[in-house]
């Protein structure tokens, strides 16, 4: 038992916080946000040069073999300078479905130019009346000769107008709600009968509601088997969980060393705020709470491959739901710390705040991965 | 970076929980299966056998007798112990004053005072607190004037833990008057049986009597019983709090202790099912099993830091306080399974261990008592607000 980082994983570790520290200053990160893409392609091509979109995957799908451990590490400084880069919807989801589930075709065609940088991808499960069960899918795909055929609708897809595919979870058959009977198909950003609606959400990143109608696909489009799409796409889920715990760990770190840094220069009733114990207290709560998030992301990442699928997801939504309840009491004490200054756009913490509390509501909140929880540990 | 333990590590755990299950007495197991009350024997039996195999001063190296656990040993071995329900060593001994004899204490001390801790033979006591002493410690008031060979020592200790089964007690007494508080205090060893040294119980609101006032009237002690220098004894205190921190956070009991409640939650009835298929209760366990997990997880990032020679960092600190809330959050969440069969009060049994038939099942009438006792936890040993300003000041620069 060793929980420490190797020399090539610090390596790593230094590697992404250095591309942090130089690329993602506050000013920096404002211009990309507001770029066209919302992330900047010369950053993308950096990372498939320096093998960052490589790092989840196994040797043998053309990874270099780091799996969750190495995700974790990239995603924990991304947090710290709020990269907007697509990481988590096109390699850890969908390079990761790919791996898991994917055929030799589909993963020399689909994830090898990923890994490349030559393709990017997005998910499409959520729909308008999905709330977190990932089972509560409606979009329809029918058989149409040897393929399919897509019709439905798709929301708060995040970088599915950079998405090259978008990976769909359809129903194939079954009832609503019903986990069997769902199918993931990769289908081409620009098929036919696909249109988008745009937008950017709260916290700077690029989402898109999308409308399927009749989209035709071959039958290799399908990612796994027919009507067993379910289980691919809730272990992915379960792994960009605990890859946002990790990035939650990193914001949380920045957020609260900004603050300590705010209240040890900022002065009234002429002295430091820090000085005064209710502020100190609450300081000690926020890195208090960031030791208890970076712990539990720790324990998640060391147990989302294990064998036995109850321990895979109740590390994710154990760690889930520690992220929420720590990241909430550091973005909110940040803010309140902060005074005025901590609600306007031109702090750092505002940002850091606004995507704490995105990352809490990304694949079910606090407390639904404490129902989920608790479903598997404790009434079980 | 690696969850697994080495063969080698597998292997020591074997060997521990092989010998726990040869060694521990089985009346003393039952006792802390069912959560009774121990007596001074019952503990002294388990300690002496662990002291037989050298492993009661686990964290001890191997210079000064102990057996040099690497970190993940030391893991293994606090956590095979709770699994199979060993009492809690008496930490007064082996984690606090044998250490600070090891490391300030002069060749003779070592000599004298070691080989007792290591066997179990002696039971000590903590001096520290005094009735207008707590949270200020250096502010401690019971003195100690030299008189020829001796120290002449007058004044009073409270919240002496255990005293009344005590051989010896390590005592903070201050030497010196002037200038800062910290600096006229000195670290002294007394033989409880001097005389002048008169030990009154403090009963508490569990009825059960385990802290005590130790009150000096002119006790001659023998100046060769000063640890380290007179006047530096802040140094011992200091060294002693320090070296306490990470076994306080209390992991492996707390994993015992979630198990029991959802063995309670499942023996308790809820509208005609088991309450942990209450979802609202379910869901309580399942937060406090998590809390205990992000604990757990905190130290053995710690560990394997220690595993590589580094210091711990900042996240040690934060050890006693959710340590100890955990530990509270366990008896309350079990109170609240035991509903009003928590209110019978049953002296007799609780603390004497008669044979008084429990009202409801054994488990209810430990309930309320554990948890108005538990209340203790994020008071001693520094209040979870001193540890908070010790955070501030060393760890965060406030």
């Amino acid at each position: 038992m060793d929980l420490s980082l190797s020399d090539e994983q610090k390596q790593l570790q230094e590697g992404v916080e250095r591309f942090v520290r130089e690329k993602y200053t506050f000013e920096n990160r404002k211009k990309i946000a507001a770029s066209e893409r919302g992330w900047l392609p010369e950053n993308w091509a950096q990372f498939a040069e320096l093998g960052w979109l490589a790092i989840p995957f196994s040797e043998e799908d053309g990874g270099i073999g780091f799996g969750p451990i190495g995700t974790m590490i990239v995603m924990e400084q991304f947090g710290k300078g709020l990269v907007l880069e697509p990481f988590l919807p096109t390699v850890v989801l969908g390079g990761g479905m790919i791996a898991a589930a994917g055929t030799a075709a589909q993963k020399e065609a689909l994830l090898a130019p990923m890994i490349e940088g030559k393709k990017q991808f997005a998910l499409a499960w959520l729909e308008r009346q999905s709330r977190y069960n990932l089972a509560d899918v409606s979009l329809k795909a029918t058989k149409e000769g040897n393929g399919w055929s897509l019709s439905g609708q798709k929301g708060v897809v995040y970088n599915a107008a950079s998405a090259d595919d978008i990976i769909v979870l359809a129903r194939t058959a079954g009832s609503a709600r019903e986990e069997k009977g769902l199918t993931l198909f990769v289908v081409d950003g620009k098929a036919k009968g696909i249109t988008r609606r745009d937008y950017p959400t709260q916290d700077a990143q690029r989402a898109s509601e999308i409308t399927f109608d009749k989209v035709s696909v071959g039958a290799d489009a399908v990612l796994g088997t027919v009507d067993g799409g379910f289980p691919v796409v809730e272990d992915a889920v379960d792994r960009a969980i605990v890859a946002l715990c990790a990035e939650a760990t990193g914001c949380m770190d920045a957020i609260n060393a900004a603050t300590l840094d705010y209240i040890k220069t900022r002065k009234q009733f002429g002295v430091a705020i820090g000085k005064f114990q209710v502020l100190q207290h609450r300081m000690v709560d926020c890195f208090t709470n960031a030791q208890e998030a970076r712990s539990m992301t720790l324990m998640a990442s060391l147990k989302i491959e294990d064998k036995d699928a109850i321990v895979r997801h109740k590390a994710a939504s154990g760690a889930k739901v520690q992220i929420g309840k720590s990241g909430k009491f550091c973005g909110q004490s940040a803010v309140q710390m902060h005074g005025g200054m901590g609600v306007t756009d031109e702090l750092s913490v505002s940002h850091y705040f606004k995507r704490l509390t995105m990352i809490d509501l990304m694949f079910g909140n606090q407390q639904h991965h404490l129902t989920r929880y608790s479903n598997l540990a404790i009434a079980a | 970076m690696d969850l697994a333990f080495t063969p080698e590590e597998q292997k020591f755990a074997a060997e521990v929980r092989a010998f726990v299950k040869a060694n521990l007495p089985a009346d003393v197991r039952d006792k802390v299966k069912h959560g009774k009350h121990l007596g001074r024997d019952d503990y002294m039996r388990w300690q002496q056998a662990l002291g037989k195999k050298g492993w009661l001063v686990y964290t001890w190296p191997v210079k000064h007798g102990g057996p040099g656990f690497t970190p993940a040993q030391r893991y293994l071995f606090e956590n095979i112990c709770a699994e199979e329900y060993a009492p809690g060593i008496i930490p007064f001994g082996s984690k606090m004053v044998g250490p600070v004899i090891y490391t300030f204490g002069t060749e003779e001390q070592k000599q004298t005072y070691l080989p007792a801790i290591r066997a179990s033979t002696v039971w000590w006591c903590q001096g520290y607190s005094e009735p207008g002493s707590g949270s200020d410690l250096a502010s401690l008031r019971t003195k100690a004037e030299k008189e020829g060979d001796h120290y002449i020592v007058n004044g009073s200790k409270t919240w002496n833990t255990m005293g009344h089964w005590a051989d010896w007690i390590f005592c903070l007494v201050r030497t010196d008057s002037k200038g800062k508080p910290q600096e006229g205090i000195s670290f002294l060893l007394i033989d409880m049986k001097t005389p002048g040294i008169t030990v009154k119980p403090i009963i508490m609101a569990d009825g059960g009597h385990e802290v005590n006032e130790v009150f000096f009237d002119n006790v001659k002690v023998p100046i060769a019983n000063l640890v380290g220098k007179e006047n530096e004894g802040w140094t011992c205190a200091k060294f002693l709090l320090a070296n306490e921190r990470l076994g306080i956070a209390a992991v492996p009991q707390s994993k015992r202790g979630v198990e029991a409640l959802k063995d309670i939650a499942r023996a308790e009835q809820d509208n005609g099912k088991p309450l942990i298929e209450n979802q609202a209760f379910a869901e309580k366990i399942a937060d406090l099993e998590i809390q205990v997990t992000a604990l757990e997880f905190t130290e053995l990032r710690v560990l394997s830091t220690m595993a590589h020679g580094g210091q711990p960092g900042p996240e040690v600190s934060g050890l006693k306080i959710r340590g100890s809330e955990i530990q509270q959050r366990i008896t309350e969440l079990t109170m609240e399974a035991v509903g009003e069969y928590a209110a019978p009060y049953l002296p007799g049994l609780l603390w004497q261990g008669t044979n008084e038939a429990p009202v409801g099942p054994e488990y209810a009438h430990l309930a309320a008592p554990r948890y108005f006792n538990t209340r203790k936890t994020t008071i001693y040993g520094g209040s979870n607000e001193i540890q908070k300003g010790i955070i501030s000041k060393m760890v965060l620069g406030l």
